[in-house]
């Protein structure tokens, strides 16, 4: 065991920065992390025992358990849960005898439920040692749990054909379908892999690039909206011994799986789109970011790595270009939502917990090993090589005078075609909705759990209580039409998830309740904030649920919302939108619940109360309600 | 060109180092921010977010951020410190802050605050699950109920190579700070001491000591926190 420790570690220059692959490899080859491994991690890489668990215990996809021979990760979000999710769990618990959170007896099965995996558009999902199962049904929960008693090894548990397109490449071998709904300028099938490397760079100076993407007015597509240009000319100007480009491939908030398709089928692009950034701004080192959940595309996309080093399209003066030299390399996340957001990204790059850190500095000043460091989604990098190829002034036709080009929505939920749609900005609700083929629509949650709850009902957005001044959620237009409102960056912008909730739905306990415990689960915990107030929240809205508000806890939940606006980050300061939103927009959901809308606050039903003491002692409680 | 600027907090002049933070510019003008987990000497890590300022309308914390010549800072508004005792009666809720029995009580600056903003019930209902005292080390005990994770023992506390006696373990409402059990052992009288200094409030406790300074006698029985300040 020790030569083994001893041979990953070398493998990583005994470089701490690199613990998260250590860790990686060290989970591979004996299943968890021990007390023994930690020892030696902390010797040789120079930081104390424990600073390692720090890492470990932040990471759900690292154990200093033992975990199990087959683990299953089910995915416990909201589209997830529309579909069923509590049957299939309690059949996996059913029939294999083990609770979720727990490993069985004699070591083979271990359950544990995850956030969000990407795959929204095919739930109820789970990851069985790295490999994906969608669409799962409590037969087919019973059948898995069935085959691995029998012993079969993991690919035999597969209940489905391969997937359309690249998931049926042999190194990627999985179930997932790519729901392609429809293609626009991005997702377009008809251009030459790697022609913007291969014959129009050079004809640029790194400058000019800048200027073609800034002119194209390009924004950011993981979900802030900074200008690409900008940030770009930024990074061009710091100094510093390397710079850095990453492609945020950590695609996490509830609800988005576009990054998995374009990673999928048009990964060229996303990779090209790295090496033009490179080229512009003088980069040497690029780094995707891949979350874990998306590790069965790993060997798939350094295969494409591979053969573009093969061909001169990374390495040492790619294409012939004169000291232009950049690779990619692929970091494996490690299972935290947070790690989405850029600095925290670039701290789980050094191996640490993904904590993000105060701005400024911001990563194009001191980033990556505080290099000047990069940092862009895959679909801005895949769109920026399109608008390289085709010009600015064709990328300004599409889209409105805001927010021009084209831009990825999952579209999942309640709908007859959940999938990828590319459309272009500007779209109404209402479009997408028809699109979708969505019917009986009560909600459209825009944005994720951090985003915005749409009431399509709403004739206008009715609400805005004194109290709600200051929340201004993206774009949140007052009196206009829910379902007219606009996927654009002056009324709703988005990274692109979009959750369509029929009127079976109830709206708090199902969807509020379950956004919330995402972020009291994804929290780094730093803020005193995000780290308590989420949780304290939830209690207050389970309390309305239960029938036990007053009028009062409306206008505390609102109270509160504003005070997590101070956390650091954006998961803290958007972690209680869905309470806001939801109060803005469905704020009779939480009247009919609050009792008689009273101000007294009765905290306990004493019936409910005694009850236990009652049937001790045989005693029968006599209401006197009338 | 000169290497001070100019910039107001609640209207006040204040003059400032160029790089300094909108804190360290504060304090040296007499105006007190109220801190918890900032500590002078390392690098801050804006967690405890009592130190918030709002600076064109958008909230920064003063310890991290640098200041900027013409900036204006609003800090001690109505709002504000509405903000902070929501920040400090947050602290008091998440964990068990029995003041009473506390060995720090007097010298505990999250106590010194809570009179400071004046805070009577919080608003907020108690909400923590239950947390241990840990006492395996021969000189440290860390009591998880009154830990507020400002990470200063994490920053200030390592021993000749850098390595932490202090790290975080899990995330969200589960983060704990612990002590490595290893370097527990072998952890010196001075530093020991130190780390109980360091922490704000009674997390870190040197033990066989208990109570050394009768109450009344106590750091902030005597000077309220804040006041050296503001009559500097
Ligand atoms: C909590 C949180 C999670 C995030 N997750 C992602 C993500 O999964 N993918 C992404 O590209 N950006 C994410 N972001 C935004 C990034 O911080 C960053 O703005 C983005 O990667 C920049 O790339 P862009 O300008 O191309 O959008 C997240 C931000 C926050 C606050
Ligand atoms: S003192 Fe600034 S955030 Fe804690």
């Amino acid at each position: 065991m020790k030569e083994k420790i001893k041979a990953i570690l070398e493998k990583y220059q005994i470089d701490a920065t690199r613990l998260i692959d250590i860790l990686h490899e060290v989970m591979d080859e004996f299943g968890f992390i021990s007390a023994e491994t930690i020892t030696l991690l902390s010797n040789d890489l120079r930081i104390s025992e424990a600073q390692v668990k720090e890492t470990i215990s932040f990471y759900h996809f690292f154990s200093d358990k033992p975990r199990a021979k087959y683990n299953v990760f089910l995915n416990n979000s909201i589209t997830s849960c529309l579909r069923g999710f509590e049957h299939v769990k309690e059949a996996f618990e059913i029939e294999s005898g083990v609770k979720f959170g727990n490993v069985s007896e004699d070591g083979l099965i271990g359950l544990y439920v995850t956030s969000c995996i990407g795959m929204n558009d095919q739930g109820p999902a789970a990851i069985i040692n790295d490999k994906i199962f969608t669409n799962l049904t409590p037969y087919r929960a019973k059948e898995i749990i069935k085959g691995i008693k029998q012993g079969k090894k993991v690919e035999e548990l597969i209940y489905e054909a391969n997937g359309d397109g690249n998931n049926a490449h042999p190194l990627m071998n999985t179930m997932i379908i790519n729901n392609i709904r429809r293609k626009s300028l991005l997702l377009d099938d008809n251009y030459e892999k790697f022609e913007v490397t291969k014959n129009l760079i050079s004809k640029y100076s790194p400058q000019e690039i800048i200027q073609i993407v800034e002119e194209s007015n390009l924004r950011g597509r993981g979900g802030a909206g900074f200008p690409t240009g900008l940030k770009w000319k930024f990074g061009s100007k710091m100094p510093g011994e390397h710079r850095v480009i990453i492609c945020n491939a950590d695609e996490g908030e509830p609800g988005t799986f576009k990054d998995r398709v374009i990673l999928t089928q048009y990964n060229d692009l996303v990779f090209e789109g790295m090496v033009i950034a490179a080229y512009a701004t003088a980069a040497d080192m690029g780094v995707l970011y891949l979350r874990y959940e998306y590790r069965y595309m790993l060997e798939f996309l350094n295969s494409q790595l591979d053969y573009m080093r093969n061909n001169n399209l990374l390495g040492n003066s790619i294409n012939g270009i004169k000291d232009f030299n950049f690779d990619i390399r692929i970091q494996l996340g490690a299972g935290a939502y947070i790690c989405g957001e850029e600095s925290a990204l670039i701290e789980s790059m050094e191996g640490k917990r993904g904590e993000p850190r105060d701005k400024p500095p911001f990563p194009v000043e001191r980033g990556y090993l505080n290099y000047p460091t990069i940092v862009n989604n895959v679909e801005t990098l895949a769109s920026a090589v399109r608008i390289i190829k085709n010009g600015a002034e064709w990328y300004k036709t599409f889209g409105t005078s805001d927010s021009l080009g084209t831009k990825l929505l999952s579209v999942s939920g309640d709908c007859r075609f959940p999938g990828i749609y590319e459309v272009e900005w500007g779209v109404s609700i209402k479009e997408v909705l028809d699109m979708a083929g969505a019917e009986n629509v009560q909600a459209v949650q825009v944005g994720g759990p951090s985003g915005t709850l749409v009431n399509v009902q709403d004739k206008e957005n009715h609400s805005k209580t004194d109290l709600m001044k200051w929340y201004k959620p993206s774009g949140m237009m007052a009196s206009r039409k829910a379902y007219d409102r606009k996927i654009s960056y002056s009324d709703m912008a988005t990274g692109g998830s979009i959750i369509i909730f029929n009127k079976s739905r109830d709206i708090l306990h199902d969807v509020v309740m379950n956004f919330m415990d995402f972020f009291i689960e994804e929290s780094c915990g730093s803020c005193s904030t995000c780290r308590n107030l989420p949780y304290i929240m939830k209690q207050k809205l389970l309390k309305i649920i239960n029938g036990h508000g007053v009028r009062e806890d409306i206008d505390d939940l609102l109270n509160w919302g504003k005070i997590i606006k101070v956390s650091r980050c954006g998961l803290g300061q958007t972690a209680a939108n869905p309470i806001l939103s939801s109060i803005l927009n469905f704020r009779h959901l939480y009247e009919e619940h609050v009792k008689a809308m009273t101000d007294y606050d009765n905290q306990f039903e004493l019936a409910d109360s005694v009850s236990a003491a009652n049937s001790f002692v045989g005693r029968k409680f006599i209401h006197h309600n009338s | 060109m000169s290497d001070t600027c100019k910039f107001k907090i609640d209207g006040k002049e204040i003059i400032a180092k160029k790089g300094q933070t909108i804190l360290e510019a504060a304090k040296e003008n007499g105006v007190f921010i109220p801190t918890l987990c900032n500590f002078t000497g390392v690098k801050p890590k804006g967690s405890c977010r009592i130190c918030s300022v709002k600076i064109n309308d958008r909230f920064m914390t003063s310890c991290t951020t640098p200041v900027a010549a013409g900036m204006e800072v609003e800090s001690n508004t109505e709002e504000i410190s509405d903000l902070r005792k929501s920040i400090i009666e947050l602290l008091f809720v998440s964990g068990n802050h029995f003041c009473p029995s506390c060995e720090k009580s007097g010298n505990c600056e999250l106590q010194a605050l809570g009179y400071r903003y004046q805070m009577m019930v919080p608003r907020f209902p108690y909400s923590f699950d239950k947390k241990n005292v840990v006492a395996t080390g021969p000189k440290l005990l860390k009591d998880q109920d009154r830990c507020i994770k400002c990470q200063r023992c994490m920053k200030t506390i390592k021993d000749d190579e850098g390595k932490r006696y202090y790290a975080f373990k899990n995330r969200g409402r589960d983060l704990e700070v612990v002590m490595d059990e290893e370097m527990s052992k072998t952890i010196t009288d001075e530093l020991a001491k130190e780390a109980m200094e360091n922490c704000p409030v009674g997390s870190i406790i040197y033990k066989g000591v208990g109570f050394s300074e009768p109450i009344g006698t106590r750091k902030y029985d005597k000077q309220p926190i804040g006041s050296l300040i503001e009559t500097n």
